[in-house]
Order: structure tokens, then sequence, then C-alpha cells
């Protein structure tokens, strides 16, 4: 039997308002979930159960006086802990803010609280989402409810498995080199990396400034429309924030991909890509063109370079934004230093972890004298390349499409001690972040071990509507269906 | 001795007067409770991003206009990556090589001579916060620990930077009142040097008359008052010529100016030299001002203060010299003419202005804007001497009056006695008086020395406490010792 | 050719203490990471402009109106690792650093 904690979050709202089932009703759901997987999966790092429990009845109260509400109302979610959450602890999987509890929401989540959706936690990540299974998280691995010998992906590894598991019914995540999509598609869930600028990035705890997007967790595209029209639209206190008016993203999803054009990235069904993967995509395609759309071929060609750009960029921009956890205002501070520079470096020696440490060096000494034109300054160039194949390639095109992640799930450890096979798992995922467009990602198909391959559909700036109502057409002439075995086994 | 000149480069920063922050809407304002006028965003917080102040920037684009800077089409802000604990993100929010402002001039007056100093860049960026050195000496070195508070992290600050056109201690002392004066009449700042508003860095170098390249450079810090960035250049200037003389050779480095000791001394030298690592502020789309947006704001400058000396010579008569006293100040130049305007004769309200009244703000240490003689008092003073209701010297002891408790003029001329005596009645009498108790210098008068009726006159100004008008006591006593020589 | 790095010097502008292994460890990857990153010196010709925001905005600011609610200093303390009389204690500073 589906349990609520299974069901999407738009037919939790009709159960809602039709008496069917309460909020509540879906929050201890969502906790009896938690209860009986998360000593697996281990999604969270925070929960806020009775706080839960307190909304869920606030908005029951409110249903019950016949009140209209917001799609969001009584939907239970999860947040990545790189999201500021006011009075609840926002660690960023780092030891370094162990015991850090902000005095401020990040936007995303204020809006998401003022339509009634509910928090049930915060979700572990690789610390300060740098990397790609969350093994980096200080605190614990999160496993894959697929296959939990195997990573779910990061560094958003948390959120995606909280969805892909009937523990959150929505969560948000963090995309600044595909730490969204990628775990998404390992996960076997929808994942969206809007257009940057779209969602705020106030109370996103910043990674790389110019690459980070806050971005979706949702079991399906309507979902993620539902999600995205929430917190979507101009913020005042993010100065980078587009000028966009709040609209209904749920509203458009129906059009179909009749006469939609579509372009194959080819290059990226090539080596290096898992023939599971691999499958899947090219029958996706397939029925997209089944469904009406008009395939072509179309050419990244600057991806291999975007990979190269991003480690420039992302690091440099990295050690400029970590520069603040220095032990005075907040988070951990060393014992007995002398002086404060011996203070400093202690503090940020103990407090991060390996591959921060790694990025922090390596964005320091491409900024240093003489090397920020060598680095910093030739990979913002090649950013301009990217940015120009994606406009060539929408001269064409209304949308490009392309596996999210060239493997599905792989082992716990496998990639851990080579930084440059972990980067290259975001080689899809890189170019969206570089150049702003909007991506999804949405399962596709499962491969040969069982494990879900997600499918890619990029878009041109502030497109989001064009992806959406190609996925959700996609979506649901497929009917994935499958569940993560574990699931079975929970609910047995 | 080789004959060697001072090159004098100034780096001033101008705390502007906005209502909030540069990039959060916390309040801008001096003092408070340590950490009271702070937020996520001025404090750092993770997560937390900067939004600019269009205020801040409007007025940085007015102080570069009113310089003649060249306003920058797109101008970006730049993070300076550096560590220290008064700067809640360890890096500054600043412009590094696209500044709003770029090049102008600033006109002084040294010695009746006019001196252009050119301006290298006007650029805006964010205050840190205040660091205190807690230990038992008070002295850095000796610190046991230090406390931060972050009230004015993140104040609007904007960074005037002068060629190294400036030749002498007088002219640094010129190009600080006169930039002071600029930015007053923009009212971008209260540029209270004493309260930080406004502070001031010096380069400084010596070279031969007439070398082309500059000698080592030296920065110099902390000064907090314009006679001290003079007294700190003199000092170092001096310093630096006589190592010159006597063959030492100087290192380029930051000298701390000590107030009380009246000396510079080398803060420890840097282990590293700084490495900022700018690049492009990442959380902020740039500054790209139009035709349209730069033109209103020109349109808005108010009539600068060299402009309003100038019309001081040619509207009211003043002297260049006094123009240049009553207009050193926008505060004393609005003060000057709102008397005029009261009905104060010019020259006259110049002078009461330049001469007792500042004499009086000098010894009690206030400032013209918050003393308690305005406008009108003056406007009134000048108007009583000139009818003769007071004398000089009743006028000044009225002005004094006047400063301490703020009492309307004409109250204190007649609470104190202060108007004159012309009633020639009353100024009858006393010169009777006079003429009898004085035989001797009254016999001198009729004997023909003319001199002495000076002496008799200040006779009658004595026995009358002053009140007596002089020129009335001069007529009657001429009159008295003339008409009849017999009667004495 | 791996890029050879001075982590010393790096890591000290960083302010961060790394071990002796670390710094081995870091050396050898980062020299590493970075060959493969010079790369991005193959296309960028100097006739292509830089990047620094995907989508390219200009001219937002906020109003200088009535300033917002601050935080209160124990709220502004609340994380503070030491403080003292309202503010932030630190071991002490050594100029010059």
């Amino acid at each position: 039997m589906t349990e609520l904690c299974d069901l999407p979050g738009h037919e939790l709202g009709r159960r809602f308002r039709s008496g069917e089932a309460s909020a509540l009703d879906a929050v201890e759901s969502c906790l009896r979930r938690i209860e009986a997987v998360d000593g697996r999966v281990k999604a969270f790092l925070e929960r806020t159960d009775d706080a839960a429990r307190r909304a869920a009845r606030a908005v029951d109260e409110r249903f019950g006086r016949g009140e209209d509400l917001p799609p969001a109302a009584g939907i239970p979610l999860a947040l990545k802990d790189v999201l500021a959450t006011k009075g609840i602890p926002t660690t960023c999987g780092s030891k370094i803010l162990r015991t850090y509890v902000p005095p401020y929401d990040c936007t995303p989540w204020a809006r998401l609280r003022e339509d009634g959706a509910i928090l049930l936690g915060k979700t572990n990540c690789d610390e300060f989402a740098m990397g790609s299974s969350t093994e980096n998280s200080a605190y614990f691995p999160t496993r894959n409810p697929w296959n939990p010998d195997t990573v779910p992906g990061g560094s958003s590894g948390g959120s995606a498995a909280a969805v892909a598991a009937g523990e959150a019914v929505w969560a948000l995540g963090t995309d600044t080199g595909g730490s969204v999509r990628q775990p998404g598609a390992l996960c076997g869930v929808v994942a969206l990396k809007p257009t940057y600028g779209l969602i705020s990035r106030y109370g996103l705890i910043a990674f790389a400034s110019s690459l980070d997007h806050v971005g979706t967790f949702t079991r399906d595209v309507r979902d993620c429309a539902a999600l995205l029209s929430v917190i979507a639209g101009k913020d005042p206190l993010d100065a980078t924030s587009l000028s966009t008016e709040r609209r209904d993203y749920t509203a458009d999803l129906d059009g179909g991909l009749d006469g939609l054009r579509i372009g194959v990235v080819r290059d990226w069904l090539g080596e290096g890509v898992e023939p599971g993967v691999k499958a899947a995509v090219e029958s996706s395609i397939d029925r997209l063109a089944s469904l009406g759309a008009h395939i072509g071929e179309a050419s990244l060609p600057h991806t291999d370079y975007a990979l190269s750009a991003y480690y420039l960029i992302a690091p440099a921009e990295c050690s400029s934004n970590l520069a603040r956890y220095d032990g005075v205002r907040y988070g951990h501070r060393t014992a007995d230093a002398t002086d404060v520079v011996e203070m400093n470096m202690r503090t940020r020696g103990e407090g991060f972890g390996d591959e921060v440490k790694r990025r922090i060096i390596l964005g320091t000494y491409s900024l240093s004298a003489g090397y920020y034109d060598a680095y910093y300054g030739q990979a913002q160039k090649v950013r301009t390349l990217v940015i120009r194949d994606f406009a060539q390639a929408y001269e064409r095109f209304d949308l490009l499409l392309g596996p999210t992640s060239p493997t599905t799930a792989f082992r716990l450890g496998e990639k851990a001690e080579d930084p440059l096979a972990m980067y290259l798992s975001d080689i899809f995922t890189i170019p969206s972040d570089l150049a702003g467009n909007p991506a999804i990602s949405v399962p596709c198909g499962l491969d040969e071990k069982g494990l879900p391959v997600g499918l890619q559909l990029m878009g041109r700036h502030l497109d989001e509507a064009t992806v959406l109502r190609a996925a959700h057409a996609f979506e649901q002439d497929l009917g994935f269906s499958a569940r993560p075995p574990l699931l079975e086994e929970a609910s047995a | 001795m080789t004959e060697v000149e001072a090159v004098i480069g100034l780096e001033c920063h101008v705390e502007l007067s906005t209502r909030t922050k540069m990039f959060c809407g916390c309040p801008n304002e001096f003092g408070g409770d340590p950490n009271t006028r702070v937020c996520p965003v001025c404090l750092g917080h993770p997560g937390s991003l900067p939004v600019p102040n269009r205020q801040a920037i409007e007025y940085t684009m007015k102080i570069a206009l009113a310089l003649g800077s060249e306003i920058a089409r797109s101008s970006l802000f730049h993070r300076k990556n550096y560590f220290y604990p008064d700067m809640p993100k360890n890096y500054q929010i600043s412009q590094y090589d696209l500044p709003i402002g770029t090049g102008g001039h600033l006109d002084i007056d040294v010695g009746g001579e006019t001196r252009r100093i050119r301006m290298n860049r006007v650029h805006l960026e964010e205050d840190t916060g205040k660091t205190i050195h807690a230990g038992t000496t008070g002295r850095i070195a000796e610190a046991d620990y230090a406390l931060e508070d972050y009230n004015r992290a993140g104040v609007p600050l904007v960074e005037v930077v002068s060629e190294p056109d400036v030749r002498s201690p007088e002219e640094a002392r010129a190009y600080l009142v006169e930039l002071r004066a600029l930015l007053e009449a923009l009212d971008v700042s209260d540029v209270r040097m004493e309260e930080g508003s406004l502070r001031c860095d010096a380069n400084v170098s010596v070279r031969t008359v007439g070398a082309e390249e500059l000698g080592t450079k030296v920065e110099v810090k902390n000064m907090n008052s314009i006679r001290s960035v003079e007294r700190a250049v003199r000092y170092e200037v001096e310093r630096q010529r006589e190592a010159l003389d006597r063959g030492q050779a100087l290192v380029q480095e930051t000298r701390h100016w000590d107030e009380g000791r009246g000396v510079t001394s080398p803060l420890r030298s840097k282990e590293y030299a700084f490495d900022y690592r700018y690049f492009p502020e990442p959380d902020l789309p740039p500054v790209e001002p139009d035709e349209e947006w730069i033109e209103k704001l020109r349109a808005e400058l108010p009539e600068l203060p060299a402009e309003r000396r100038r019309r001081f010579v040619e509207e009211y008569g003043l002297e260049p010299a006094m123009a240049r006293l009553v207009g050193g100040a926008g505060s004393w130049a609005d003060f000057f003419e709102e008397a005029v305007r009261l009905g104060a004769d010019p020259r006259p309200a110049a002078n009461w202005m330049t001469g007792d009244l500042a004499a009086l703000l000098r010894e009690h240490d206030v400032d013209l804007r918050s003393s308690k003689v305005t406008p009108a008092h003056v406007a009134e003073i000048t108007a009583l001497v000139s009818d003769g209701t007071i004398s000089t010297t009743g006028a000044k002891q009225a002005l004094a009056a006047v400063f301490a408790d703020g009492r309307g003029v004409r109250e204190v001329v007649e609470d104190e006695g202060l108007a004159q005596i012309s009633d020639t009645s009353a100024l009858g009498a006393i010169v009777e008086q006079v003429v009898a108790d004085n035989p001797g210098p009254v016999e001198q008068f009729r004997g023909g020395k003319e001199g002495v009726i000076g002496f008799l006159v200040g006779q009658v100004m004595k026995a009358s406490k002053g009140a007596a008008n002089p020129q009335e006591a001069q007529r009657l006593l001429r009159e008295r010792l003339t008409a009849d020589p017999q009667a004495g | 050719m791996p890029v050879e790095i001075d982590v010393d010097h790096v890591a000290r502008l960083a302010r961060l203490a790394l071990s002796e292994e670390e710094r081995e460890r870091f050396r050898l990857q980062l020299g590493l990471i970075l060959e493969h990153a010079e790369r991005v010196r193959e296309v960028a010709a100097a006739d292509v402009p830089p990047t620094a925001q995907p989508v390219p905005q200009k001219n937002v600011f906020r109003d200088d109106d009535a300033p917002w609610e601050c935080l209160t200093q124990d709220e502004a303390l609340a994380g503070a690792p030491e403080a003292e009389d309202g503010r932030f204690k630190v071991p002490r500073i050594v100029e010059g650093e």
C-alpha cells in the first residue's frame, strides 16, 4: 500500500482539501518513514519533529476553518544544510559550523514557511557543498536508497535520498556544479536547477557565488513546478536575483511536445559514459521523438574546457567565501591560541575537511599575485565561450538533451581518493552552472544494476516553462514507477 | 646639504552620511552600544548577501563630479581579501581597477597662491569594525587580547586619493581644509575628523629638487585632525631629509603618528607583503550610470566652495583673504550669508565672524554649528554698531555674552547697560567732571597740544564705563574747552 | 607537467594550518588539478571578454530608506566563541601579519 509519504505533493494537497488526509497525517507518515529507514539512509543531520507537528496542526486548523491555502500548505519538506534556518542549527556538513545557529531564514524557506510548508529537518551534504557523493560530510556519509552500498550523489545527497526514500515529499538543495541534478539522477527523483538569479541566494551559504543555485527535489514534474512557483522571483536581499514576477509554473505543464525542437548533445553520449546510462538516454530520445518532438544533433564544443574553468572559478570564489570562518564571530574556535593568526590558522585547520582545504588552497593560489590573469581571468573567458556554445545551440533548438551524469550511483569510497575522477562526474552538469541556464534531471529508466538513470533537459535563460513542459510530457508517457527496494522492505 | 623637496600624496577616507549602511539596512550612526547596529549582512553571517545603497553610489558620484573626475560608465566592486578580525567577512568589498571616479583635481590656496592638486581616483568601499586592544599598558604590541565591535562595519566609505602633487605640510593642510569644505558643501558626510568620519593617510617621500623619479615612499597613518596631518607630514619630511643628509637609506614602510610624542614610528615590518587577491565581487552587478543619471547628479551639485568665495568677493566686496576665511568651510559660509540676508553689512559681519567670534570658538573649543551664536545675532550686532547704539567695545562684550548664553543682542545691551551715551546732558555731566579732574591736560590742550584730546576722551570713556559714544565725547570736550576758556 | 605550488605560502595566505601529510598530498594533487586547469589557456583568446555573472545585470540598488531592525547585542554575540563587554573577544593581534 502506498503511504502518504510516498505521494507527490499535489496529491497530498488534494487530500488535505477533500478531508481524506490531514497535514499532520502526512507529517506523521514521513516521520514513521524516517524512523524506519534513516538509520540506513542517513539523510538527516537535524530533525525538527516537534516543530513539524506543531506547524502541521496549525495548517490543519486553517484548512478546518475553510481557508484557501496555497499549494505548499502542509507539504512536509527537507532543506539541505547549507540553507540558513533561523533558530535551527545549520552546519553545511562541516565541523567548523557544528555549533552555528543562524539568526535568520534563507529566502526560499521564508517563502515556503509563509505558504504553510512544513520543515522536517536539515539534510546531509558534502561539506560546504563541495563534492559529488555526500562522502565529504564531516558527520557521516548518506546512502543511496536504491542500494545502500552506493552513494546518493552529491553534494545535495541528503535531500535527494530523503525524497527518494519517502522521508520528505519535497526538498531543496543547491547546485554549483551539478549538486542538485546529479544526486537527483542517482536517486531517481526529479531535480531542477533553474536559471541563475531566478531563486534568491539569500541564506544559501555560499560556496561559489557566481555558480551557486538553489534547486528542487520532488517526486514528479508537477510538484517541481509547484515548488518552483513558491520560491522563484525577485528578492530585494539578493542583488543578483533577477527582476521576475512570481508566477504559477504548473499552469503551462500540459502543452505537450509537439513541434518542440530538441538538440541531442551527441558528444555527451560517447566515451566515459556507462552503457546503461547511454541506453536509457537513447531510448528516451526515441520516446521524445514519438511524442512529436523534432530531434536533431547539437554540439557544446567547450564542455571539457568548462570543467577546467569550473575548477578554477569555484575554488577561487570558495577561498574568499570561506574566509569568514575564522573563529571570531561564530562556529568553531581552537583552544588556547596565543595570537589571532595562530587562532585563525588552527581553527580553520581543525574545522575544515580535506576537500574544502584542497579547494581553499587551490583558489587562494589561483587568485594570488601573478596568477589571476592566467587562471581566474582565463576561466572567465572560457565561461564566455560556454555561454556562446549554448547561445548557438539555442538558435536551432528549444531544448538540449543529454545524460545528467556519466554514471549511475557508484560505490562508497570508489572515487574518494581521486579528486579528478570525482570531478568528472559533474562534467555534464557544470556547463549549465557556468552559463546559468535552467536544467532538469528526470528519471528515465534503470541500468542493469537496477539503479536509476537521469535524463537532463536544458533550456534557454528563464525558459523554465518549456523545460518543465517537456519533462512533464516525457514523465507522463514513461510512467516511471520503480521504487527503491529499501522501501518495499520498509513497508513489508 | 642637498636641496630636497617633499612629495606628498594624500589618501582620505570619507564616511558618507547615509541613513543606512553600504550593503545592508542597519542604521549608519556614530557610537551606540557595541554590536547593536548589526545584522547578518554586516556581521558576515554565512549566506547573507550585500545589496548596494543607491544613495551611497550617488554621493560618491557627486564627490567625483565636484572634483572634476571622470565618472566610469562601468564600474565594479571587487573583493579585497585579507584577514583581520575587524573585518567580518575577511574580505572588504572595495573597488579596484574600475573605480567610480578617475582623475580630476582640487585647487588649494597657500600664501595667496593657487596650486592645483591632481586627483588619482574616487572609490567606494565598506568600513571595518573597531578593535580595542586590551591589556595593561594600552600598547598594541603588549595587548593581552582584543575586542571587536562591528557597529561601524559596513558604513559606506569613499576613498579620495590625490596624485603626489602636494609639496609641503602647509599644502597638505590646505588640501584637507579645501576637501573638507567641498564635502561639507556637498552635504555627503559629517566630515568630523575627531569622530573618524574623515580620515587621512599621507604618502611621504623626499627627493632632490628637480629630480624626476620619486624617493622611497613612506605611508603615515593615524592622524585624527587636520593639524595632526600637518604636524605628522612636517615631522616625516624632516626625518627623511635628515636621514638623507646623514647618508642613510630610507625603507618603504608604514609609520604610525604618535600625537602625544609628536613623532612617527614604524609599524612592525610585514612578514609577508600583502597579497589582496582582488577579484570581481560576484554578489554585485556592475554600476553603469547612463548620461541622464550623471547629468541629473551634476545638476544637483550645490555651489562649490571655490565658486562661492569668488562670489563673496564680487557680490559682497570682501577682500579675497577674508573670503577665504569666511568661505573656508560650508557652515561658515552659510552662517555668513544668512547674517547678510538678515540685514548685516557684509564686511563688518565677516570681520566679526573671523575675528571675535572665531576667537571665542577657539578659546572654548566649540564648533560654529553647535555654538549659541546665530546669524541673527551677528546681523544685530553689526546693525547696532553701525547706528551708533553700541561701541565696538560694547559689541565685543555683547558678543561674549551672547556666546555664553544665547540671549538676544538687544536684551544683552539693555541688561548690561552697553548702550552708548550719546545724550548730551548725560554726557555733558561726565565731560564737566573730567575737565575738573584733569586741570593739567586741560591746560596743555589749551596751550595748543592737540594730542591731549585723546587722553581726555579716554577719561570720559573710563568714567562712563565704556558706554560713552567717543565721537560725541570728543565733540563736547572741544566745545567745552574752546568756547569758554575762562570757565576751567 | 604538474604545476609546482608553494603550499606553505598559500596556506599562510589562506590562514589554514596543514599537517605535514596534508601539505605533501595537496602539493601533488593540486599540481595535477592545475595541470588539467591550465587547459583554459588553450582556448581563451585575448578578444574573448570575461563573464563574471551568468545572467548579466547592472545597477541593482537598495533605496536608503528607514533603517531595518538590527539584531540585539545578545543575538549578535549568541554564536561568539568568546565575548566581553558586548564585544567579540579574540587573542591578541600582532600587527603587520
